[in-house]
């Protein structure tokens, strides 16, 4: 199945939607609570600013109660039934061009929700202990709740189109949330990276509609799922390279990577919301979404593994060099997305255990992110780790639930990291040739270089030395932040665990994403190298930072030196895209100013200046004008002789 | 044997002089005197013409270019003897001030 | 069908011949003079010379009645008219040799050239053949045949160049006519007013106590100095003879002051 281009799975019923009714027919609820928060709160002002963030935070909890709600109700149905939509109402109806704003509740959708409400929720009680001393506190938690309606709407949506709406809504709160600190000159800077490198993935995603809607006449995906046999191969594999340009874009993988670690700048929450947990991964939602045209083209695949396994090791490398914890964690989200991506393009065989992986990330990676910000928020907002040292005793329960993270990341059994990034790396290898074997290399390399960066992170932050001034008072967060930390802590420990066993995800999603079951066990050959390589790393990096860490950075080798500077991301993309751009710019200025500005002027100076010459004829004396009609009389007579000869 | 041809070509020679003469000269009386040897020359192209016709078309207008002719010559001199009296000069350079 | 001053015949042939030479030079030399002579007078009478050429050219072509109206009308009433106001206008005013346009000279010379040029090319393609016979609708005389074109064929425009005679004329005197700026002097005024200037006696003549009696000669003064104001100021633009020549040795029969 992985060899062929035509999927030999493809069974009608999981493309049909059934109308969506009790509980479930009001899931524009879900939509409306965290809208109402963002509309009440921006439009609000000044006036909701003392109970503004309890708004903020109840919103995303109502919404989280209401998913249960409808996960519930979706359980009671058979598989073949789960697929539910609904249409809030319609929204473009111009001749052949017809769209609604349909949501759809299915098997995929659900696990989109339950992991933003619920993680979502969990960050916004955070965020109102994080950001208690920030006077703008209520305009944080009105984008927090855009974000989140945002991002409900990409993860809803029944069509393209309310796909690509939620798409730019969560660009935007992105965009407003990095930038939340705007009088910061490098926090203005990274929005607006970010902004712009987005955009630049929402071309590929724009693009891929529009053909689809030429080709198909309709961008619903019932409508396109179920055309895009007919489709010749060509056009496929062009819909699924611009539909991976737009996860790219999204999801901050190469070549469209550097404005991730740049977007640490925004507070904290944002970073676990938005750069770990949910937005990063709508760029693997759509790739999974759209696996029936994925399953169509085998270039469109091996374009998303490449593009996977090439980003988990460009990130593992950058956050091993990264004193700033933030941006650590941040490559590692950069390369955990890699796996995730590398496991949506092995095709069915994988797609579930990108969702997995994507589930349990989501846990483990906020959970580290919020350790992340409490120890900054009792450092006095310090983030280099080199002037951390010593923590543990300091911050239990943040060293615990970070640990908790830590081990689930690195792949311990029986964390959530073992459960559910093993079987990509099965995967890879069962896929089989040599790109089965790339890949799967890759993957194996890179889970050995996260044991190592996440433990450097671990020691240089918790153990050790202290390293920090006297102006420093840490003590544990309040219990504010913890709580949630603590929630997210058991989702680290056990999430990877009950998606994975019993394959229970698996057989969840299989009416929409066809993933076959795996034939071994959950130990495999495979498996215990990981380990080795696990093992291997995390000595490593005890043995260089367990003890000395010396406070300013040593002069590295090279490749140390590159992944300071993130692998020369920023550079390529200067030289390759913004010189170049700068200089047509100026191109264009100067051929408009001399060119076309020059013609004009030009036209009209020889005008002017044939008038003033001209003019000089006009001397007033007869004698002039009387010989000027003498010639003229030369001349007639000379035509009319001309014309009779 | 004098054919007509000769004194077309008298006419025309006698055309382009008085024409030439309007252009060089300054008096306003000489340039009059050369415009009257203009249509000398033309009459004599007329009565040349008539005769090689053989009929007196041509002369009949000759006629009256002469009569024409001495009007215009009336009125001219007329105007001219106006423009002496305000500005003491026959230039017809002086009268320049129409100009850019 | 013979005309007295149509010349008929060989001998007339060469005479007509001759007669064409010497006169269509001349004619020409007189033009050219006439643009380049300095005093307007000279160019008048050049004029003259030009017209007569071209009276007799006119009756050697068969039309005697434009010959004899081109020497009355045209050089007899014309051109003296034109000599007339040269009279007004001022003798000595003499145009500058100095061209003040530049390139005047210069283009109207190569305008000119290329007029003559063009007109000789058209002489040379027009087909201008030999004189045609005079036919029969000219009766037995030149006038009379010319009569009878005017009053018939012709007349719409005999009557408006008649009106146009008239129109000239009455256009004449009203240009040339001078309003008064101020009332006309009674003669009581003119006589006051002789009586309080310097001279209350009447100017001297032209040619008092002078050895000339000329218009142009300046009476003498008691002290032998020229008195200006016995010369009309027209006539005194141009440099006086002067009085100091000694008598001239008259030929016999004439007396002295005559001229």
């Amino acid at each position: 199945m992985t060899g062929s281009v035509h999927s030999a799975v493809t069974p009608a019923v999981a493309l049909t939607s059934l109308h969506a009714t009790g509980i479930q027919d009001a899931a524009g609820l879900l939509l409306a609570f965290p809208l109402i928060a963002a509309v009440v709160l921006l439009l609000g002002g000044k006036r909701t600013n003392s109970w503004g963030h309890w708004l903020g935070v109840a919103m995303p909890v109502l919404s989280f109660i209401y998913a249960v709600a409808a996960f519930a109700q979706m359980l009671g149905y058979t598989a073949s039934q789960r697929s539910r939509e609904l249409t809030l109402f319609t929204f473009i109806n111009v001749a052949r061009f017809q769209v609604p704003l349909g949501l759809r509740l299915d098997q995929l959708s659900i696990c989109f929700v339950l992991l933003i409400t619920g993680v979502g929720s969990l960050i916004c009680i955070f965020a109102v202990g994080y950001m208690s001393h920030d006077p703008e506190r209520r305009r944080f938690f009105g984008y927090m709740n855009l974000f989140l309606a945002a991002m409900l709407l990409l993860v809803l949506g029944s069509n393209y189109l309310v796909l690509y709406a939620g798409w730019e809504g969560v660009g935007l709160a992105s965009y407003l949330l990095i930038g939340f600190w705007q009088y910061k000159p490098s926090a203005a800077v990274a929005a607006k990276k970010a902004f712009i490198a987005n955009r630049v993935g929402d071309v590929g995603l724009s693009l891929a509609i529009m053909l689809m809607f030429f080709q198909f006449g309709t961008v619903g995906f019932t409508g396109v799922f179920g055309a895009v046999h007919s489709a010749s191969h060509g056009v496929v594999l062009a819909i699924g390279l611009l539909l991976l340009l737009g996860a790219c874009g999204k999801s901050a993988q190469v070549p469209l990577q550097s404005w991730l670690l740049d977007a640490m700048e925004g507070p904290t929450p944002v970073s676990a919301l938005i750069h770990a947990a949910t937005m990063v991964t709508a760029g693997v939602y759509l790739i999974v979404r759209s696996a029936p045209i994925f399953d169509l083209s085998l270039g469109a695949r091996t374009a998303v593994a490449i593009v996977g396994a090439v980003t988990l090791l460009v990130g593992a490398i950058i956050g091993c060099a990264k004193d700033d914890i933030k941006k650590a964690l941040a490559g590692s989200t950069m390369s955990q997305i890699g796996y995730m991506m590398l496991a949506a393009g092995l095709g069915p065989a994988g797609y579930v255990f990108a969702i997995a992986h994507l589930l349990a990330h989501g846990f483990f990676k906020a959970g580290l992110f919020l350790g992340a910000g409490s120890v900054k928020h009792e450092m006095d907002d310090e983030v280099d780790m080199r002037r951390f040292g010593g923590l543990r005793k300091i911050m239990p329960i943040t060293y615990v639930t970070f640990g908790l993270g830590y081990l689930a990341i690195i792949g311990v059994p029986p964390l959530s990291g073992f459960f559910t990034k093993d079987p990509i790396i099965d995967a890879a290898f069962a896929k089989g040739g040599t790109s089965g074997a790339l890949l799967g290399t890759a993957a194996l390399l890179g889970a050995g270089i996260t044991a190592f960066y996440m433990t450097r992170v671990m020691f240089m932050t918790f153990f050790g030395d202290r390293r920090w001034d006297d102006k420093v008072h840490p003590h544990e967060a309040p219990r504010i932040m913890t709580a949630p930390m603590i929630v997210l802590a058991f989702g680290s420990v056990f999430a990877g665990g009950l998606l994975i066993v019993d394959n229970r995800l698996l057989n969840f999603l299989a009416p929409v994403v066809h993933t076959p079951p795996p034939s071994h066990g959950i130990w495999t050959r495979y498996g215990i190298i990981t380990l080795v390589l696990v093992v291997l790393g995390g000595v490593l990096a005890w043995a260089m930072y367990r003890r000395e860490v010396p406070v300013t950075a040593p002069a590295g080798n090279l490749v140390t030196v590159a992944a300071r500077k993130d692998l020369y991301g920023d550079s390529i993309n200067e030289g390759l895209l913004m010189r170049p751009g700068q200089w047509l710019t100026r191109l264009s200025v100067f051929f408009d100013n001399r060119g076309l500005d020059g013609l004009v002027n030009t036209v009209a100076a020889t005008f002017g200046g044939t008038s003033g010459r001209v003019r000089r004829v006009e001397n007033g004396f007869v004698r002039s004008y009387a010989l000027s009609m003498l010639v003229g009389a030369v001349l007639l007579v000379g035509a009319l002789l001309l014309v009779r000869l | 044997m004098v054919s007509p041809a000769h004194f077309i070509a008298l006419s025309v020679i006698l055309f382009v002089i008085g024409a030439v003469g309007v252009l060089v000269r300054r008096n306003a009386i000489v340039i009059f005197m050369s415009v009257e040897l203009m249509l000398n020359a033309a009459n004599l192209a007329f009565v040349t013409f008539a005769r090689m016709h053989g009929t007196l078309d041509g002369q009949i207008i000759a006629f009256f270019v002469m009569v024409v002719a001495a009007a215009e010559v009336v009125v001219g001199l007329a105007i001219l003897t106006a423009i002496f009296r305000a500005r003491r000069s026959a230039s017809v350079d002086d009268a320049n001030l129409m100009k850019y | 069908m013979t005309h007295p001053i149509i010349l008929a015949g060989p001998a007339a042939e060469t005479t007509r011949l001759l007669a064409y030479w010497i006169l269509a030079i001349a004619s020409v030399a007189a033009a050219l003079g006439m643009i380049l002579a300095r005093r307007a007078v000279h160019c008048a009478l050049l004029l003259a010379v030009v017209m007569l050429s071209l009276a007799v050219f006119y009756a050697m072509e068969g039309a005697p009645f434009l010959a004899f109206v081109q020497i009355i009308v045209y050089t007899g009433a014309v051109l003296m008219l034109f000599l007339f106001v040269l009279m007004i206008v001022g003798i000595s005013s003499a145009d500058s040799i100095i061209e003040t346009i530049r390139g005047q000279r210069m283009w109207a010379a190569l305008t000119g050239i290329a007029m003559l040029v063009l007109l000789s090319l058209v002489i040379g393609h027009a087909v201008i053949g030999p004189a045609g016979p005079s036919t029969a609708q000219f009766g037995n005389s030149n006038v009379s045949s010319l009569a009878h074109l005017i009053f018939t064929k012709y007349v719409f425009q005999f009557e408006i160049t008649s009106a146009l005679l008239i129109t000239a004329a009455v256009g004449a005197m009203v240009l040339a006519h001078r309003e008064r700026t101020s009332p006309k002097p009674t003669q009581r005024e003119l006589a006051e007013k002789r009586i309080a200037s310097a001279h209350p006696t009447p100017l001297p003549g032209p040619g008092t106590y002078a050895l000339h009696n000329a218009v142009d000669m300046p009476a003498l003064l008691p002290d032998g100095s020229q008195s200006e104001l016995s010369v009309s100021p027209v006539i005194s633009g141009r440099p006086l003879p002067s009085q100091e020549e000694p008598p001239r040795e008259l030929p016999a029969g004439q007396e002295a002051g005559d001229q």
